[in-house]
């Protein structure tokens, strides 16, 4: 589109977001994102190729290794889509790792010590009382953003650090389970447990909250008023302000949602998996949530895919460690990598636009 | 009772001369308009080539410099992402930070095929003689190099940031890029040399974290003190007499858990661990309130687009 204002001709050049584009370009970058890789696990004097064979093998030879890639997919689909929601109203939450700490810690309280309830009343009380567990964890830092303006990164960052002492402080006295061998809480009752779903595997019914959560997180972000609002606060504070949307009460409910969902994972992650609390249970799942709601642009189909696409990373990298003693910290570097080199995207597209630029130029 | 303030101040500038390296970088990137989140990655980078390098060398100078120059690195990686190709400067850190700490614990059976030494050589004490026996403040004359190179960098900051021409581009970038820019102050070359310099301090904090205050290299060792230095920018009001305070209280803190295991007072550990964090919210919450940071910190400057 070209356009002239008085002496100034202006291009707008749209940019280039065809489908096969995006699709090129994610095909690019999980290629330079392999090499890479490739050159890392080179230079330590092991074979690549085999590698990725052994990581792939890992998420999806058989059923119980695609059980186990569907089992690491479950926290990191449902607290990635958590994060979706604080992070569409303008919320950088680093906060998921220490909300599912929490929602694991209350999730365990309620588990082991509230007995005598029926399964059918058990399971929603536990997974209740960790999204709530979660969602004020997470709430603590959306209030002191409203009302006070305190950067949300810094306070979920903080928060993250408390949780993970105080799961490790009560795993280590209040909780800990009789006679205190080790440093964990005692094991659920059967009436906490999530069923098994597929024999061989340890896939649990913890896959279909997650799948209700796809549905759910995407009505209230898209087809619920109060998605529209806090999408608007998220666009722009202060217009949402002047056209009456109440910021603060967004800002809070937008944090208490996104922390609900996170605890949700946390909950789902003792029920289903752990059937008990011990401190660092949640292995930095909450962090590789950021990288999956980000990369997955912020819509649960992305999501989705990605959280899937880090499941099975997690999946594949055990059965890597073990047939090639290849640190698992491997993963990391994949995952930052991947996190970089996807972004990296942009700066494509931004040269396409200084390009038709440049040109403009010439011509005046 | 005098012994124990002596003892507190020595815990705070030991272990808060690193979070206060690494917290004038952040301020320098902040003042420039840049979120320096990557700062936890860039300390474990500059802590694990500052070990290697005295390592092989035998030298914590040759270590140091090391480490600088592996902080430099990966700060610049923040730096082109962030300013070259505008991208949520938040999101590059997480992605960073991730790399750093995968790839520091990934090289360690690469670079110490027989096995991490459990000791480097580190900085050793210097001491001004007669000045460290005065009771009480005479620890501040008994530290390692780095630590007074750390003391002597607040006020020097402070002078390039606020007195000098070079800082007040800076602070321009940082409030109204596009002012700076109608003033023909070059945005991205400010921002990227604010990078740099931040990357060259997360280096030196890293490596006086790892042969400063300790001697030797772990996995995970940096344990969230580039969020804290991060932290300390906020806490300290974007100044840089702010931040050495801000870092000496965090140091402060760690140091009352070493105190009060040792003195046995009945008080769960965890307690004392999460004493620094606990403590960050609820200075943010009621003494600080609402900080003002620089207008445009995290947004990407685009030229000619409002």
């Amino acid at each position: 589109m070209t356009a002239k204002v008085g002496k100034t001709e202006i291009t707008i050049k749209k940019k280039d977001k065809s489908f096969i584009a995006r699709i090129g370009g994610l095909v690019v970058t999980f290629a330079l994102v392999l090499v890479i890789t490739a050159l890392i696990i080179a230079m330590s004097g092991k074979n690549p190729i085999e590698a990725f064979g052994y990581l792939f093998e890992g998420a999806f030879s058989s059923t119980y290794n695609i059980g186990e890639t569907m089992v690491k997919t479950i926290p990191l689909l449902i607290a990635g889509l958590g994060l979706c929601i604080c992070y569409r109203t303008g919320l950088t939450s680093v906060g998921a790792e220490g909300q599912m700490a929490i929602a694991g810690l209350m999730t365990t309280i309620v588990g082991v010590y509230v007995t005598g309830l029926p399964r059918l009343v058990m399971i929603p009380l536990c997974l209740i009382c960790g999204m709530i567990g979660g969602g004020i964890w997470a709430g603590i830092a959306g209030f002191l953003k409203a009302k006070f303006g305190i950067s949300e990164i810094i306070n979920t960052i903080m928060l993250n650090y408390i949780a993970s002492f105080t799961v490790s402080y009560m795993c280590s006295g209040p909780i800990i389970e009789p006679p205190g061998t080790y440093i964990q809480s005692s094991m659920l009752q059967d009436t906490a447990f999530l069923t098994k779903l597929v024999p061989q595997t340890r896939i649990h019914t913890g896959i279909i909250i997650a799948i209700i959560s796809i549905v759910v997180v995407y009505l209230l972000i898209w087809k619920s008023p109060l998605g529209y609002q806090m999408r608007a606060v998220g666009y722009n504070p202060s217009a949402a302000k002047t056209s009456g949307i109440n910021v603060t009460k967004n800002l809070v409910l937008a944090m208490f949602l996104s922390g609900a969902f996170c605890g949700l994972a946390g909950a789902i992650e003792i029920m289903g998996l752990h059937h008990r609390l011990m401190p660092g249970f949640t292995s930095e799942l909450g962090f590789d949530a950021m990288a999956i709601a980000l990369l997955g642009g912020l819509h649960p189909v992305g999501v989705t895919l990605s959280a899937l696409f880090f499941g099975a990373l997690r999946a594949g990298s055990t059965t890597m460690q073990r047939a090639m003693q290849i640190p698992a910290s491997l993963v990391s570097i994949i995952q930052g990598l991947i996190i970089i080199f996807v972004m990296m995207q942009g700066l494509f597209s931004n040269f396409i636009i200084k390009i038709s630029k440049g040109k403009s130029g010439k011509e005046a | 009772m005098l012994a124990f303030i002596e003892g507190m101040l020595g815990a705070a500038i030991r272990t808060g001369c690193p979070i206060m390296l690494c917290g004038l970088g952040c301020l320098f990137c902040s003042k420039a308009g840049i979120i320096n989140f990557a700062m936890e990655g860039v300390m474990t980078m500059g802590a694990f080539f500052a070990v290697l390098g005295s390592y092989l060398t035998g030298s914590p100078w040759i270590g140091l410099l090391c480490g600088i120059v592996a902080g430099v690195i990966s700060n610049m990686i923040l730096g082109i992402m962030a300013i070259t190709v505008k991208v949520n400067q938040v999101v590059v850190g997480t992605g960073l930070n991730s790399l750093c700490l995968g790839l520091s614990s990934y090289l360690i059976s690469f670079c110490y095929p027989d096995g991490m030494p459990n000791k480097v050589n580190a900085f050793k004490t210097i001491s001004f003689g007669p000045l460290a026996k005065i009771p009480v403040i005479g620890v501040l004359f008994e530290q390692q190099a780095l630590t007074y190179i750390a003391f002597l960098l607040v006020p020097v900051i402070f002078y390039v940031i606020n007195k000098t021409s070079f800082g007040m581009a800076i602070r321009a970038c940082g409030e109204h890029p596009h002012a700076a820019d109608s003033l023909g102050i070059n945005v991205d070359k400010k921002r990227y040399t604010a990078v740099l310099i931040a990357g060259v301090l997360g280096g030196m904090g890293g490596a006086a974290l790892a042969i400063g205050q300790m001697s030797m290299f772990s996995i995970g060792m940096v344990a969230g003190r580039g969020y804290l230095s991060w932290s300390a920018v906020t806490i300290g009001k974007f100044s840089p007499i702010g931040v050495m305070l801000a870092s000496l209280l965090f140091g402060a803190a760690t140091g009352l858990q070493v105190r009060a295991k040792t003195l046995g007072i009945p008080i769960p550990s965890q307690f004392f661990s999460m004493f620094p964090y606990l403590l960050t919210m609820i200075i943010l919450a009621s003494v600080i309130g609402r900080t003002s940071g620089p207008k445009a910190i995290g947004k990407p400057f685009i030229k000619g687009e409002r």
